[in-house]
């Protein structure tokens, strides 16, 4: 009885533990955005000082009002918009079409090109970095959105076409047998049959495809320079690097507004987020 | 007969479709993937410049890599460094919280969302914000150390510490692989847990005995894909130190970045990007080949 007792105690304090720590891991990814929040309303000469004001003496909206019109943010952001929507639906149709083709045929070499497929997803980038820009530049795709574009609409990346197979494999057959007995073909079969039923898989490689070319910073930096082309991620660190401390209000008041789309579409559709690791359950 | 003739059909239906639906990817593959690893592969052993064209110079820019050029095994020290300082700890940090938010608490949705939101917005402006943060005469850690008494470094600026505020600053945002953790050691049953309880097993000895060794696999693909991302470690210290102080923070995908697209020296690019694909591929095929010895598979 008394062995119990002490059994239901220490994990009480197991427990108790346990929340202890996973609230300050909370607290630690929080407080960054909240001091990003609260640097944003202080004036430079506030935010500039040591030690620090937690909240902002007297609250300024005008770092929102003038670090926006630093530079063409307006033109970034809907660049990075329309850029952002070619290449999710581009990449939420290709990606499932080469799924589908996947799992669904097992022909010669399909198995080899799956795992080839498997093996691309651990090529680092730089490897082929150099001749695809080489590649880009004789088509005279340079600062274009084309070899931002391209990749997505060819396939989507191997992690986006692997969560599609996955998912695919795992539909019953019997579903495609029956359409195709009332004479309906491949392509219909996938259109009409598979494809409204992946929606779970669409929308996790969607959102997850939306967050990474809003987000996407490398590409971009290699192959845009017109200014009057850039996205918000560029044209960001454009500022950032020339002018350090200087205006750091306005800087965190660009990077909070910068930061929104992608905190509201997260919020909204955030179970789709982890679909991903569901589907693939890490058995592969 | 006829039925012969059907299944040939069929046969060669198949393969006409498989090969439409993975049109995209195939032309990807080949345009994008294969003729650009043999045409980099070709590179090496030339002067391109900007435009690609060049003249052979044999094994001249590996001779500069590996006896000239002292910023060549810098880089590759710095980026060793980050791999090292960065992968083991974010395992460890990852499994730990995993294993936390695996046990029976409330709020488990709640904590999974605020850890997936630095992983989510990772970018610019996130890394921006770590700059000020790191600030060292107004950033927020400084601030948090003076209260406690501590002189707080200056994290970005001296050259000992920045790589390590860099991996303090990505550590931050390793969400992905704590969801990872998650859903691995949910799919531990129970009635293992169970059963160890009943012989009396206490907490500490369940995790090393079945919450690890099943937990493996993810454990398994968290480092594999943290090794890989790792090595090409480029956004963060571009954005917060430019390679500074002295070179400290510059990684070899920097390197290879400033060569290719600053110097326009395509060749010697190559050479940096084959060495760091070379070195990743062994890693890899070690930890492949390691992970028959380590990694439980329960099927």
């Amino acid at each position: 009885m008394k062995k119990l007792h002490s059994r239901q105690q220490s994990r009480n304090i197991g427990i108790t533990v346990t929340y202890i720590i996973l609230i300050l891991s909370a607290v630690i990814c929080i407080v960054p955005f909240i001091w990003m929040i609260l640097t944003s309303f202080k004036t430079n000469a506030e935010a500039l000082r040591f030690p620090p004001t937690i909240f902002p003496k007297k609250i300024v909206l005008s770092n929102y009002v003038k670090g926006w019109a630093q530079a063409d943010f307006s033109l970034f952001t809907k660049n990075t918009t329309i850029l952002a929507l070619i290449c999710t639906t581009g990449t939420v149709i290709s990606s499932a079409l080469v799924g589908y083709g996947f799992a669904q045929y097992n022909v010669r070499g399909s198995k080899f090109l799956y795992i080839v497929l498997l093996a691309t997803m651990m090529l680092p980038a730089q490897v082929t970095l150099v001749p695809q820009y080489l590649l880009y530049s004789k088509f005279k795709m340079l600062d274009s959105y084309w070899p931002i574009i391209i990749p997505a609409l060819l396939g989507g990346g191997a992690y986006n076409i692997f969560l599609y197979q996955q998912f695919f494999k795992s539909m019953p057959k019997e579903l495609c047998e029956a359409a195709k007995i009332d004479g309906a073909n491949s392509f219909q079969v996938f259109s009409l049959i598979l494809f409204p039923t992946v929606k779970p898989v669409a929308l996790c490689v969607g959102v997850m495809a939306l967050v990474y070319n809003w987000n996407d910073f490398y590409t971009p930096l290699i192959y845009l320079n017109s200014t009057q082309k850039y996205t918000i991620s560029i044209g960001l660190q454009f500022l950032n690097s020339t002018q350090g401390t200087a205006k750091i209000g306005m800087m965190m008041a660009v990077a909070v507004v910068t930061m929104l789309p992608v905190l509201i579409i997260f919020f909204a559709a955030q179970k789709y987020f982890v679909e991903g690791i569901k589907i693939t359950g890490m058995k592969a | 007969m006829k039925n012969k003739k059907n299944k040939l059909n069929k046969k060669w239906s198949d393969i006409k479709n498989f090969y439409i639906y993975i049109s995209p990817w195939l032309i990807y593959l080949i345009v994008l993937i294969v003729y650009p690893m043999i045409k980099s592969f070709i590179l090496c052993f030339t002067d391109s410049d900007f435009g690609g064209k060049g003249n052979f110079i044999g094994l001249a820019n590996f001779v500069k890599a590996f006896q000239e050029d002292p910023l060549f095994f810098k880089v590759f020290r710095n980026t060793l460094w980050y791999v090292v300082l960065f992968v083991p700890a974010s395992l460890v940090l990852s499994f730990f919280i995993g294993w936390l938010l695996s046990r029976k608490i409330h709020g488990r949705g709640f904590f999974r969302t605020v850890f997936y939101l630095p992983y989510i917005t990772a970018g610019v402006a996130v890394t921006m914000l770590w700059g000020w943060i790191f600030n060292g005469d107004y950033g927020l850690i400084n601030y948090i150390l003076s209260l406690l008494g501590i002189p707080g470094p200056h994290w970005l600026t001296d050259k000992r510490i920045a790589m390590v505020s860099i991996v303090i600053m990505c550590l931050w945002s390793i969400g992905n692989s704590i969801l990872i953790m998650l859903s691995g050691i949910q799919d531990i049953p129970a009635s293992y847990y169970e059963n160890a309880r009943l012989d009396g097993a206490s907490t500490f000895r369940q995790i090393f005995s079945i919450t690890i060794p099943l937990c493996t696999p993810s454990i398994f693909f968290n480092l594999i894909i943290g090794v890989i991302g790792a090595f090409q470690i480029f956004n963060q210290p571009y954005i917060l130190t430019k390679g500074g102080p002295v070179d400290s923070t510059r990684t070899v995908s920097m390197y290879l970045f400033s060569n290719a697209f600053e110097y326009g020296k395509m060749g010697y690019a190559s050479t940096i990007a084959w060495c760091l694909f070379v070195i990743i591929m062994l890693v890899t095929i070690l930890i492949q080949s390691s992970s028959k010895k380590w990694v439980f598979y329960d099927n």
